[in-house]
């Protein structure tokens, strides 16, 4: 109350966000209720491009298509990634010693310190038809039949790139939630232990009970990235094949870029950006109030 | 290898235990995580084991041999090739000047909100949360276009402008949490002896929260290294390539054979690693400190 004066030091950061965010904002909002492809005349036509954006299948599939990859980027790895940190921390680094625990730890979260255009690289080249390393391996012990172009057939590119997203994610996760764990009270396991409680209760009644904030931040941020995922799709299968595995992202970048529909790719990224505020800030609420 | 801030406790009182409960359980449970690990890290040692192998070797060994000889020529021709010392050094400018200038934002703005409380903080922090979670799609074409108008579209200052502020908004909203908790008394003492709004901040609140602001930068510094959308629609000319966007549009190149490409891998990677092995510690504190991103 007493400290007055402060707001010249915010000039610098609301000019500067002003700038980058809010004016781009405000324009991409008001270019998706016109037509334009760049350069001439911005010609508006009220809720047109919605419309037509409701119409189009494409923008559909790109949407089911996400859903799937919020299976694979936030529901799995989450799920997965609690199990794994529980068995890490209460079993490995107990019964083998934390060495072992943090090795593991550190394993699984190198996958996410690749940058996004190596992990296309590297998948790339291990789903590669022909000279692929999968493939290879599937030749060499005898399962040749299920060898695949895997990124590059409709039928298996989105389930290709789901696998390779769960390879991704799924370090993060096992990072947060180990972390979570060492505020639990050792002596609530040692207690659950004199009750005869064994290993799958105290997992379910202690361990995710107690770690639900982190549990509640890995989802909402594996899901906000799943929502915004352009990277992985960009280098692994650039939409394809046949928009099987277009997403939002991918497909506001087309019509911007290659098709020059910018008000459409306006559009596009406006209902994206919709979803992922309402989505968080629902989040938001949901998490406060089952942490009281 | 990483963090370990508690060592259990309990291990002592525990060993007895085991020992009694010595069965084959705990060695199916550490093989099977073995497994598992083997699965995550083997796309990284068959990329490996490929970038140090002569084409030769690899049409006659296959994927999953390992190398007769070290071939280091795959490496060296690619480097050459993409001149890959100019693309590392664009990404390391920018990363840099990101990770000064994002922490500089942030701790600007944060000692407003955090520690000066100015009115209408909470409608700035809703505003930096939300500025957090926006797609870069929403902002892309304006900014690819206000870009074009100002003559800084293909160039690294563009990229160094945009990503300050988006990095900031996360830096604010993080800064101004431990801001607000700042021991008042260090304040107090500052008023008394008559330092300034601004000598506060550079010679108490600065120094105090060096720990966080190490945290942050090293943040800032990764992400804008590994930031793609945004430098792949900027960056267009070769001599202005970051890593990532070099690596990215060569995908699918004709004139990348298998080794080549593992070898493209390999050298994408590195930087990466050796960024983690050295930040490693702040990093995993960070990762668990303020997780919104």
């Amino acid at each position: 109350m007493r400290r007055k004066g402060y707001w010249p030091f915010l000039i610098p950061g609301v000019l500067a966000s002003l700038l980058v965010i809010v004016v781009p904002l405000v324009m991409t909002v008001y270019t998706s209720f016109t037509k334009w492809n760049g350069v001439g005349e911005q010609r508006w036509i009220g809720f047109d491009n919605y419309t037509r954006l409701f119409e189009d299948s494409l923008f559909w599939s790109s949407f089911s298509n996400i859903l799937l990859l919020i299976l694979a980027m936030a529901v799995v790895p989450t799920l997965l990634g609690l199990f794994l940190a529980a068995v890490l921390f209460d079993y490995v680094a107990k019964k083998f010693g934390n060495r072992w625990a943090s090795l593991f730890r550190s394993g699984f979260y190198l996958p996410q310190i690749i940058p996004v255009a190596v992990t296309g690289i590297l998948w790339g080249w291990i789903l590669h038809p022909e000279y692929g390393a999968l493939n290879r391996i599937l030749d060499t012990i005898g399962l040749g039949s299920l060898a695949h172009n895997w990124l590059g057939e409709p039928g298996s590119a989105l389930y290709s790139v789901m696998g390779i997203m769960i390879w991704v994610q799924l370090g993060y996760p096992i990072v947060m939630f180990m972390a979570g764990l060492q505020r639990v009270d050792p002596e609530l396991y040692e207690a659950a232990d004199l009750d005869g409680a064994n290993w799958w209760q105290r997992f379910r009644k202690i361990t995710v009970y107690l770690i639900r904030p982190e549990f509640y931040v890995v989802l909402v941020t594996t899901t906000i990235s799943a929502l915004k995922i352009f990277g992985p799709i960009f280098v692994l299968t650039g939409g394809g094949p046949s928009n099987a595995t277009l997403v939002p992202s991918y497909f506001a970048y087309k019509n911007f870029f290659e098709k020059a529909q910018v008000g459409y790719g306006s559009a596009i990224s406006t209902v994206l950006t919709v979803l992922i505020i309402v989505l968080s800030f629902a989040f938001l609420r949901l998490q406060n109030r089952s942490l009281k | 290898m990483t963090v370990t801030a508690t060592r259990a406790p309990v291990e002592p009182a525990r060993t007895e235990h085991a020992a009694t409960r010595a069965n084959p359980l705990r060695f199916v449970i550490l093989g099977a995580l073995l497994a598992l690990l083997l699965i995550v890290i083997a796309p990284l040692l068959i990329i490996a084991i490929n970038a140090v192998k002569s084409p030769a070797d690899y049409a006659g060994g296959g994927p999953l041999s390992l190398p007769t000889h070290l071939y280091w020529d795959g490496i060296v021709d690619f480097w050459n090739r993409v001149n890959f010392g100019q693309k590392l050094w664009n990404s390391f400018i920018t990363s840099f000047v990101v990770a000064v200038l994002g922490v500089l934002l942030s701790i600007l703005n944060a000692y407003a909100l955090g520690i000066g409380k100015v009115r209408g903080r909470l409608w700035f922090l809703v505003f930096f949360l939300v500025a957090n979670l926006l797609p870069q799609e929403v902002l892309v074409y304006p900014l690819y276009f206000l870009s074009k108008e100002v003559q800084l579209y293909d160039s690294l200052i563009s990229i160094v402008i945009i990503f300050t502020v988006i990095q900031a908004a996360f830096g604010t909203y993080l800064l101004t949490s431990v801001y607000q908790e700042f021991p008042t008394e260090l304040l107090d003492a500052a008023d008394v002896d008559g330092a300034g709004k601004v000598r506060t901040l550079w010679s108490v609140v600065v120094p105090v929260s060096r720990p966080t602001l190490g945290v942050l930068f090293t943040f800032f510094f990764i992400w804008t290294w590994n930031e793609f959308f945004l430098p792949l629609v900027f960056l267009v000319s070769n001599d202005n390539q970051t890593v990532p966007v070099a690596l990215g549009v060569l995908q699918g190149d004709r004139l990348m054979d298998a080794t080549m490409t593992s070898a493209s891998g390999l050298i994408g990677i590195l930087p990466a690693l050796i960024f983690f092995l050295v930040f490693q510690r702040t990093l995993t504190r960070g990762i668990t400190a303020g997780a919104i991103k």
